[in-house]
């Protein structure tokens, strides 16, 4: 049974509409032409490849499913659990928990216990792990050769699957020739080998150890840091369609109309830049927070109350990010207007929604989608500030904020911990430098001052 | 000139109303007095006599708009909307939810702010023309792809990452600077260097893309190609004739953000322990205290307008072509 959460419809939502823009795309060649030379580009086409599998991950955590809890004894039970398709997939490395910290590839816990031994005789020891490393009956020795073990069997696995993938590429292409194919998809094949090989020695080797140490209550760092992806996603994206309607259309209205409709959207736009971003958001944060403490009744679950916390600040970073790209448009399409064209088009007495429609918006669109792109990075890195000063999302929910936020005084201890600091940040660093370029990639393709 | 500014400087009161009249509907009106009074004081098991109380103590127990009770000019005067937003106009910013003389606070945090900020700026935006002016000097080289994809790198680095690196190798590992803290006088400089070093770096990234842009822009431009024309070294050519040029684009650049300084950065004060203006208001974020969060959003719109009127002014000062109307 799916149970989704409102942002899980957003989100689906949002990749309906993108699907019927892509299958739009198609038939257009003024659309095709910069497109393919995003994908002829190998920076683009690397960085579109690990974008899309973040977004397979996302997506893959938005599939909620409602499901029975399992009794030990193996039976189904009457309450209910749900769980992500993600989730699911991660069982291995989600259920086991350690009791605290430990290092990344440990066998033994972080912190002196005292233990049991065979005879009964007390000893102050670290003890030996839960999960990681449990297979193993001697593993000072042992430990390397097998991780070396696990790691050959994962790329192994991964070159197999990768090799019946390019035979399939290959099956369906022209003429079943390597060299016929086009650049991109070459690309696209060597970014795929490469994903391939981490997640194949991934697989095979969080079952057996925490590959990224576990937390201050015992759970997985790398479950924690893959779960957070979902959240920079959705703020990423569900801020941007907030704020597109608002910037489009005010930003089209002010430059088309001029006279005391560009006045007036001029001074609503001047006023909301000037508030201090983090301050708007930190204010409207603190209001809803008031909201939802006295009106704790709307919010019944955890999931729920995280859910809408998430939606509205996604709301909010949209009503404060408008601005930028809606004076963009503006000044576009003052320059717009005044093209034969539209003064053509004027002559013939077309209506002005229609001139609108027709004649300007199409040739915005290329801003709008740079500005998409290049906001999008900001807004992930947005998010784990905010959640830092503790405005961002909900505390429980999972994201490189929070992970962030909870871990930060950790560089203090000794052993330091390093590991979910490193996670969170290596996660989001990948995602962001995967976008940033992305977003490079497609300016130039776009941009016509680019052309000459 | 005159003319203009003044012209200018009319335009800045309404926009000013127009944000006090946002946080007066953010903070009185989304959310009633009532409800926030119940939030600090811990949620719904709390009597109205103290909810009326706390008001009371802070001048919350006013109507919003319009006091029925009052005759006269009173009716406007005894309100919410004039006590506690007309008087951010004269920066009468009143007293904090716990007590405190909100304009006293300001003026002595905004020394270490500055002290953080200002050298933080000059700093970094030469450090970052150095870097781009080299990125276009060897132009079309392995150096400058290496160099943009470096900036790129840099730019997606969290800013958080570089202060706990930062933390953790300058100041633990190496021990060279203290890890957090501030003193007055002298002494602050070794509790700046640091945060200063921070704020360098973590601008770095954003900022030589940004210079070499404009760089790139004014390379392309005619006199460029008339200058090597005439044989002047690649050298001279940046230097006399593209620096100066792009000048202009600099300065108006740092003039839009000079008056948001006092501001100081949320989240380096509040790593680094340092009593400015930023940790007073994440601090405020943190313990809810509305009355000053209110007032730091009015004081932060109003130095950001302040900014924008420098600019527009610098902007007619330095470039004869500017129009005034």
């Amino acid at each position: 049974m799916l149970s989704l959460l409102w942002t899980d419809y957003l989100v689906f939502a949002l990749l309906i509409g993108v699907v019927l823009v892509v299958l739009n795309t198609r038939h257009k060649a003024h659309l095709r032409r910069p497109w393919q030379k995003v994908f002829d580009n190998t920076v683009g086409m690397v960085s579109l490849t690990v974008l899309l599998m973040f977004l397979m991950i996302g997506l893959l955590d938005s599939t909620r499913l409602e499901r029975p809890i399992l009794l030990d004894s193996g039976q189904a039970s009457k309450q209910t659990d749900v769980l992500s398709v993600l989730d699911i997939l991660l069982s291995p490395i989600r259920v086991g928990h350690e009791k605290t910290y430990s290092a990344p590839f440990a066998h033994t816990a972080y912190a002196k216990e005292i233990v049991l031994d065979s005879t009964g005789q007390k000893q102050w020891l670290y003890p030996r792990l839960h999960i990681g490393g449990a297979h193993l009956s001697n593993p000072d020795e042992d430990k390397i050769n097998d991780i070396a073990q696990k790691s050959l069997k994962g790329l192994g696995q991964a070159l197999l699957v990768w090799l019946g993938l390019v035979t399939l590429v290959l099956f369906f292409s022209k003429d079943c020739s390597y060299r016929a194919l086009s650049n991109g998809k070459k690309t696209l094949l060597f970014s795929l080998l490469g994903i391939f090989c981490i997640m194949g020695v991934l697989a095979n080797l969080a079952p057996y150890y925490h590959v990224l140490g576990t937390d201050k209550v015992g759970e997985d760092v790398l479950y924690q840091a893959v779960k957070s992806i979902r959240t920079g996603l959705v703020i990423g994206a569900l801020t941007s369609i907030v704020m597109l309607p608002i910037a489009i259309s005010l930003g089209l209205l002010a430059g088309f109309f001029r006279g005391w409709v560009d006045d007036l959207i001029q001074y609503i736009y001047t006023t909301l830049s000037s508030v201090p971003g983090v301050l708007l958001i930190a204010a409207a944060i603190l209001m809803a927070q008031v909201y939802m403490t006295n009106n704790p009744e709307l919010f019944t679950t955890v999931d729920d109350r995280a859910d809408m916390r998430l939606l509205l600040l996604c709301l909010i970073l949209g009503m404060t990010s408008w601005t930028g790209l809606c004076r963009l448009l503006r000044a576009e399409t003052l320059k717009i207007r005044e093209m034969d064209y539209v003064v053509a088009a004027q002559a013939l007495g077309v209506s002005r929604l229609k001139i609108l429609k027709r004649h300007v918006l199409p040739n915005v669109m290329h801003l709008v989608m740079i500005t998409v792109v290049l906001d999008f990075s900001g807004l992930v890195l947005a998010e784990a500030v905010l959640s830092y000063i503790n405005i961002g999302v909900d505390p429980s929910s999972y994201s490189w904020g929070n992970m962030i936020n909870s871990s930060r005084l950790e560089m203090a201890r000794e052993p330091v911990v390093w590991w979910s600091l490193s996670a969170a940040f290596i996660f989001m660093f990948s995602l962001v430098l995967a976008v940033n370029l992305f977003a490079d990639v497609v300016r130039d393709a776009f941009d016509p001052r680019s052309h000459h | 000139m005159i003319n203009y500014i003044i012209r200018r400087l009319l335009y800045v009161l309404p926009v000013l109303l127009g944000v006090n009249i946002l946080t007066f509907v953010l903070f009185f009106v989304v959310n009633t007095p009532d409800d926030m009074a119940r939030m600090q004081l811990g949620d719904k098991y709390v009597s109205q006599a103290a909810v009326d109380n706390w008001k009371q103590q802070r001048g919350y127990d006013l109507p919003l708009l319009w006091n029925e009770q009052a005759k006269g000019l009173q009716q406007i005067q005894q309100t919410i909307f004039f006590k506690k937003s007309i008087g951010l106009f004269v920066f009468d910013l009143g007293i904090s939810d716990n007590g405190r003389d909100i304009v006293a606070d300001i003026s002595q945090r905004m020394w270490p702010s500055l002290a953080i900020a200002i050298p933080s700026l000059i700093i970094g935006v030469l450090v970052n023309i150095t870097f781009a002016l080299l990125l276009i000097f060897y132009r079309g080289s392995y150096l400058e792809f290496i160099g943009v994809f470096t900036c790129v790198a840099l730019m997606s680095i969290s800013g958080l990452f570089y202060i706990i690196a930062g933390q953790y190798f300058v100041g633990k590992l190496l021990a060279l600077t203290p890890i957090s803290g501030y003193a007055p006088g002298l002494d602050a400089f070794k509790f700046i260097v640091l945060p200063v070093f921070i704020g360098v770096i973590g601008g770095l990234g954003s900022g030589v893309r940004w210079y070499r842009s404009l760089f790139l822009e004014e390379a392309s431009k005619d006199y460029v190609r008339t200058a090597r024309a005439k044989g002047l070294s690649e050298l001279q050519v940046l230097f006399k004739h593209v620096l100066k040029n792009a000048m202009i684009p600099i300065l108006t650049g740092i003039v839009v953000i000079l008056p948001l300084l006092f501001m100081g950065s949320l989240i380096t004060e509040s790593f680094f322990g340092i009593p400015g203006l930023g940790s007073y208001t994440i601090d405020a974020i943190a313990s809810q205290d509305f009355a000053i969060v209110r007032s730091m959003v009015f004081l932060g719109s109003f130095l950001y307008i302040i900014g924008l009127l420098l600019t527009d002014i610098s902007y007619t000062l330095v470039d004869p072509r500017v129009r005034l109307n």
